[in-house]
């Protein structure tokens, strides 16, 4: 298990960040990320592991271009995405990154299917038929097919969070994130979401990178990257 | 299109509340719909208290006044030039009363391009007798054809056409408060003595109500052939001319016009009535002011509720955010919904102002001045349903812009983390 601590660039990378600090200015300045460099390769499976408030969190929001408010650059692939408009951020979380969160996060008022097919819709790369049926594809991919007509709210907590990983497949993204995917599951459930995220990145070749507090998860990953007090240490 | 998702996204949000939807478009439905009925109801209004004076006055009335010569005798003497005159007890100048040259000027008048029509009166001092009773009135005669296409005669008269009268040489309208007071009814003849001291027997042909008890007490309406034998001058003797214009704005010029080429008395309607302009003006503005607030009001129920859905909606709104959707894609998803809320309730507050007009229009509405009108005057115009659809649009817009602007600020990484 590598420290990457490399900054430059490689062929190989899909995330990158040089020198990424972020502070909270409220009440008082305290710095929270201190000069990150991490990178994350093609089809690796990451885990970000840390006690709370040590910025694993904090970062992750960095890295899913979602915040924006930090100092240094952050590279999707070769693109710097550093100072990127909202809107052209959103257009890049809607194509290339997926997105899976301790709550599910489903839609309430919509159905499965219509969960998924959201972001696939919004990116409207193909007709509508087309997403639904990659959508039911997903589904089937991760057993809850048989699910898909039915009201978000009607499902297990078991379910939402295959039915939010399947969401996060729809357009195919270079790389899915995870905020303690698993935090709010029982262990056969956990189990099951971490047979996911593996197979999606040994076949799919998808990269994954997942905040967990959740050891025996994260010895299972590809690599695991350990933070303390704003700092990467391992 | 995304844009299609948004719209579904909307869509959806607002079928899921149903009730909150409703009461939302409801509140512009009764914006709407009252703006509609108020305006064409008080129009209505204007329009016939308007039409009752403006439309029955002459633009330029032509008269001769009574008066003191305004050159005295003593200021042409060439002894006294330069002097101060002082006369005492000036007495007005001994004339007749009627208007000089009226036929050779009525003449001219009709042909100017700018006049529609020009009508002759004569006004007779007479009593009407009952026996030993004599009352005092008044006789006036008209062209009444003439006197009704430009000055809408038949408001006055009950019970006869115009052309009862003009049919009718020895006819004559009689005052309403004189009838009652004669006991005399249509097809019975009244019987009035000149003030040069004959008799007339005229038949009654119908009834003039004005609304005004005291004239109606005083008043009749003869041919003026007849006022002219009445008062017992020639055909040329005119008392006043009313003049009818295509454009209401000329009346002024007009008359000084009239007065300066003649050299006689010409009054514009606009001076004799200024009153009146003033109440349409005040009436239209109370009206605007009513319906806009309305509006404005339905347009904070709108900003209520989807303020209110935002804040509940706040995950929703993360979410959307997180898989990609930007933040102009937020404010166009609440942004449709305002504006689906008020086409919808734009919609039914024309249709509700529309059917309440004209319920309102067949409600009986009887009055002693204007015995013509049955029913309450309503004016049907399509402008106002052009102004209620535009007001909707821009108010439910304005309601929906801005919680829709706050929604598009709303940063994901807060909500997520707050959990």
């Amino acid at each position: 298990m590598a420290i990457n601590q490399s900054t430059s660039s490689n062929e190989n990378h899909i995330l990158r960040t040089v020198d990424v600090r972020k502070s909270f200015v409220d009440p008082v300045e305290v710095e929270i990320l201190k000069s990150i460099n991490i990178c994350v390769n093609k089809g690796e499976f990451v885990s970000i592991m840390g006690k709370s408030g040590c910025g694993k969190s904090t970062l992750l929001y960095i890295l899913s271009t979602m915040d924006t408010n930090y100092k240094g650059q952050l590279y999707l692939g070769d693109r710097l995405l550093t100072g990127l408009s909202g809107n052209e951020l959103a257009v890049v979380r809607n194509e290339f990154i997926g997105f899976v969160f301790q709550f599910h996060y489903l839609l309430p008022e919509f159905t499965v299917l219509q969960n998924v097919m959201m972001p696939g819709l919004k990116l409207a790369k193909k007709s509508a038929e087309e997403v639904e049926f990659d959508a039911m594809n997903k589904l089937k991919l991760l057993g809850v097919d048989d699910q898909a007509s039915k009201k978000a709210t009607q499902i297990s907590g078991g379910q939402k969070q295959r039915v939010a990983i399947a969401r996060a497949l729809i357009n195919e993204p270079k790389i899915i994130m995870g905020d303690e995917p698993t935090g709010n599951l029982d262990s056969r459930n956990a189990g099951v979401v971490f047979d996911i995220f593996k197979e999606l990145s040994s076949e799919l070749g998808t990269s994954l990178l997942v905040v967990t507090h959740d050891g025996d998860f994260a010895k299972r990953t590809d690599r695991i990257i350990e933070m303390a007090d704003g700092r990467v240490i391992s | 299109m995304s844009n299609r998702v948004l719209f579904q996204i909307a869509k959806t949000h607002l079928l899921t509340r149903k009730k909150q939807s409703a009461i939302a478009s409801l509140g512009v439905t009764f914006g709407i719909g009252t703006f509609i009925i108020l305006v064409s109801f008080m129009t209505g209004l204007n329009g016939l208290l308007d039409g009752l004076i403006l439309n029955r006055t002459p633009h330029v009335r032509i008269y001769n006044e009574v008066k003191p010569s305004p050159v005295q005798p003593i200021e042409k003497s060439e002894r006294y030039k330069g002097q101060v005159h002082m006369i005492h007890s000036i007495k007005p100048k001994q004339e007749l009363s009627s208007v000089r040259n009226s036929l050779p000027m009525m003449s001219v008048l009709k042909k100017n391009p700018l006049i529609k029509g020009v009508t002759p009166q004569v006004s007779a001092r007479i009593f009407y007798q009952s026996g030993s009773v004599l009352l005092n009135g008044n006789a006036i005669g008209i062209d009444v054809l003439e006197e009704d296409r430009l000055f809408n005669f038949k408001q006055y008269i009950v019970g006869a056409k115009p052309a009862d009268l003009a049919n009718n040489e020895n006819g004559i309208i009689l005052g309403i408060g004189v009838a009652k007071k004669l006991s005399l009814n249509i097809g019975d003849r009244v019987q009035m003595l000149s003030s040069t001291g004959s008799t007339f027997r005229l038949k009654i042909v119908g009834f003039f109500q004005s609304g005004l008890a005291d004239l109606d007490k005083l008043q009749s309406y003869v041919n003026v052939k007849m006022a002219q034998r009445i008062a017992g001058q020639g055909n040329n003797f005119v008392t006043d001319i009313s003049v009818k214009l295509y454009d209401i704005e000329k009346a002024k010029y007009m008359s000084d016009q009239i007065a300066n080429t003649y050299g006689v008395n010409a009054i514009d309607i606009k001076t004799a009535n200024a009153q009146f302009e003033t109440g349409t003006s005040i009436r239209n503005i109370i009206t605007y002011a009513v319906s806009i607030t309305l509006l404005i009001v339905a347009g904070f129920g709108i900003y209520n509720i989807l303020n209110m859905v935002i804040y509940e909606k706040m995950n929703d709104i993360a979410i959307l955010k997180a898989t990609g959707f930007s933040g102009s894609d937020v404010k166009k998803i609440f942004i449709y919904q305002a504006m689906f809320i008020g086409i919808v309730g734009g919609l039914m507050g024309l249709i509700l102002g529309g059917v309440m007009s004209y319920a309102i229009s067949k409600a009986p509405f009887e009055t002693e001045a204007i015995p013509t009108v049955k029913t309450f005057p309503v004016n049907f115009n399509a402008l106002f349903y052009l102004i209620g659809s535009v007001f909707a649009l821009i108010t439910t817009f304005f309601a929906g812009y801005l919680p829709a602007k706050k929604a598009s600020k709303i940063d994901p990484v807060d909500i997520i983390r707050g959990q």
